[in-house]
């Protein structure tokens, strides 16, 4: 490869190319890091008890942080639609309203940004301070993997918990779209849950959402392990990774939605 | 050196070159460690002291050159055969390396409980007997947060001796001790080397505390061997290199001033 | 620990059961032991793949398939029936409403007098298309103009 000095014109150009090289570098080494996590799992179904305590890093600490936001939107869809429909004289189509969105949409990205941001800073900077104090290299020299011990677990509970989480997430926001059109504006109790049954479908809206929340939950877990495990081993290079964790996790997480969303309107036009 | 070779060297490095970038960690290096010793690595911070452990436990693979653990050839074996050799090398990192989450007696059982299929009572019993060696079983339910350094160390070599391996490496175990915890240290990697019948490579700066307890010594800058023997032979060196590292010479071989322009030059400059 | 991740994993299967049961339409989807009507429909409006088949409003079934019979050119709606709900006499009409004015679309049946029920693969005689709402504001335009 041709070097090019510095102080040439060409300078920005050389900038662009050597960032985009070290993003694809990286990004290689992040799917070489996921093969090996993925290899590593089949290993780990002998050992529930590791699973068991992702879990509840993982999913039990992410549960309260989860209910309160699921509420809020839910309050929030309630008021919103509310006003909106009333102007059409349909607000009995409320549930409708609250059960679409937080099932297709609001339950599963939500979640799995509230996820990013519980879970997966957490994943990372235990990660990254697991590296930091050679606990990595003490675990192979004790000639245990730490790929199977201690990073297969966490992205089995990751996909595990997620889904649970996006569930959570959409049946608190449903009841709160309930207190607030039914207790508070309303509409009737019959209507809110008839109209809701009526047009979310099972298959199209509950299962797309529920293929996202895995999927978003696969994708969270895999860039915060491999942050975690990439952070250069110090505590200032911890911090960055946990914040490139967040940035990355969510902004990954966006995008596949859209990919997502467009391919399962697509297969069921 | 004896008629056997193969039975009296543990560990036998040849023609060891490791370069990280563009620069030169080691240079054609030869190093022997021989069984039931111990040996010392010293040189300068920065010299890849720690790279050459990481070298011999195969987390890192050299550009050139073998290094032979117990007649294997180390950067050759599958992850399985790796796995098993691993199992009898310990290793104490500088940091303890103890796993956070765990108490003092789970870091301890933890290799025990990974490879062996002991009862529990036998893993209790192991695990104390492994902590009264070091001085502390009273400190068998804290948490590695609650242990001071060279306590956390000591934990670590409990560790590192609970599979009972026929050696342990360990990287810079005396910086930032306190004298206390220095002499502790120093007076157990001598009695586990003498009673466990262990093969013991120190990488260390420290030369007092390392030339106190080493039976030979390698001194290694800049990617090459300087001198080597044991502590009395280095005390005599002809080497001025040697010297200067051993008695702690603010000049020498290696100059007080970073290279530089002439100071009147860069004070005048303008 | 075990109690916690226990309640957690609980708690969000009663989520998943929830969302299954109460939102969506999993509890009234009938598991495919009904039987199937066709009707013919000059137009299906907006008409879809899995909408409401009503009686008197009661949700008695869904449009399971929709395809165009290029001999009569008509639409052709297959609707499940449950099977419950056996008793709709051979001269029903089914029609095309809409849910208030802009709601979704649905076919309504409005059973006639013959003794004889429909049963699996018969098809419905009387339909009413689609109310196009271009089609009506037309018409309106139109009679209003040439008044």
């Amino acid at each position: 490869m041709q070097t090019v000095t510095a102080g040439s014109w060409l300078d920005p150009l050389v900038h662009a190319g050597r960032r985009a090289f070290s993003f694809l570098e990286r990004t290689g080494r992040a799917g070489l890091f996921l093969l090996r996590v993925l290899q590593s799992i089949p290993s780990v179904l002998l050992r529930p008890g590791l699973i068991m305590q992702q879990l509840f890093s993982v999913g039990v600490l992410t549960i309260v942080i989860v209910l309160v936001a699921g509420a809020f939107v839910g309050l929030v869809l309630g008021l919103q639609g509310y006003n909106v429909l009333v102007r059409f004289n349909a607000e009995a189509s409320l549930g409708t309203f609250v059960g679409l969105t937080l099932v297709r949409e609001l339950g599963p990205v939500v979640t799995a940004l509230l996820f990013a941001g519980r879970a997966g800073s957490a994943l990372t900077a235990e990660l990254g301070l697991m590296k930091a104090t050679e606990q990595f290299s003490g675990l192979e020299m004790m000639a245990v993997d730490p790929y199977k011990r201690v990073l297969a677990p966490r992205m089995l509970a990751g996909f595990i918990s997620m889904p649970l989480l996006a569930g959570i997430f959409s049946a608190v926001g449903v009841l709160g779209g309930y207190f607030i059109g039914v207790g508070l504006l309303g509409v009737d109790a019959g209507a809110y849950w008839a109209q809701m049954q009526n047009s979310v479908d099972f298959y199209e809206d509950l299962m797309t959402g529920f293929w996202k929340s895995l999927a978003f939950g696969f994708a969270a877990t895999w860039v915060a392990l491999f942050e975690g495990y990439d952070a250069e081993p110090t505590a200032e290079g911890v911090g960055r990774a946990t914040t490139r964790s967040v940035v990355s996790a969510s902004l990954l997480v966006l995008g596949l939605n859209f990919v997502l969303t467009a391919l399962l309107l697509e297969t069921n036009p | 050196m004896s008629a056997s070779p193969a039975s009296d060297i543990l560990i036998r490095v040849r023609g060891l070159t490791f370069r990280r970038g563009e620069r030169v960690i080691f240079e054609n290096i030869d190093l022997d460690f021989r069984r039931g010793r111990i040996t010392a690595i010293m040189g300068p911070s920065g010299t890849g002291k720690t790279t050459l452990l990481k070298l011999i436990s195969a987390q890192l693979i050299p550009e050139a050159g073998t290094i032979e653990v117990d007649g294997q050839n180390i950067h050759t074996l599958s992850q399985t055969d790796l796995f098993e050799l691993r199992k009898r090398m310990g290793m104490l990192f500088q940091s303890g390396a103890l796993l956070t989450d765990l108490t003092v007696f789970e870091n301890v059982a933890y290799p025990l409980r990974e490879h062996t299929q002991l009862s529990e009572r036998m893993i209790r019993y192991l695990v104390l007997a492994k902590l009264q060696a070091v001085g502390l079983r009273g400190a068998a339910q804290l948490l590695p947060a609650e242990l001071s350094g060279g306590m956390a160390r000591r934990v670590a070599l409990a560790r590192a001796i609970a599979l009972d391996p026929m050696m342990i490496m360990y990287d810079e175990p005396f910086s930032g001790q306190d004298p206390i915890s220095m002499g502790v240290l120093i007076k157990l990697i001598h009695a586990m080397n003498d009673n466990l019948g262990l093969t013991s490579i120190i990488v260390s700066h420290d030369v007092k505390e390392t030339s106190s307890i080493a039976d030979h010594i390698y001194v290694i800058s800049d990617g090459r061997i300087m001198d080597q023997g044991s502590p009395a032979e280095l005390d005599r060196t002809a080497s001025e290199w040697a010297q200067q590292f051993l008695k702690g010479l603010p000049d020498g071989p290696v100059r007080f001033h970073y290279p530089a322009r002439d100071y009147a030059e860069d004070l005048f400059e303008n | 620990m075990e109690a916690w991740v226990g309640l957690f994993v609980a708690a969000g299967c009663v989520a998943l059961f929830m969302l299954a049961m109460k939102v969506s339409n999993l509890s009234t989807i009938s598991a495919g032991d009904g039987y199937e009507i066709i009707a013919r429909f000059g137009n299906i409006g907006g008409l879809a793949v899995r909408s409401p088949v009503r009686a008197s409003g009661v949700l008695v079934g869904r449009v399971s398939d929709i395809s165009y019979d290029t001999r009569s050119f008509e639409a052709m709606v297959t609707m499940s029936i449950e099977k419950q709900f056996n008793q709709f006499p051979t001269d029903t009409t089914a029609s095309i409403f809409t849910a208030g004015l802009l709601g979704e679309q649905y076919v309504s049946l409005t059973p006639g007098a013959e003794e004889e029920v429909m049963k699996q693969g018969d098809t419905i005689m009387f339909s009413d298309s689609a109310m196009v709402l271009e089609r009506i504001i037309g018409k309106i335009v139109t009679d209003k103009l040439s008044e």
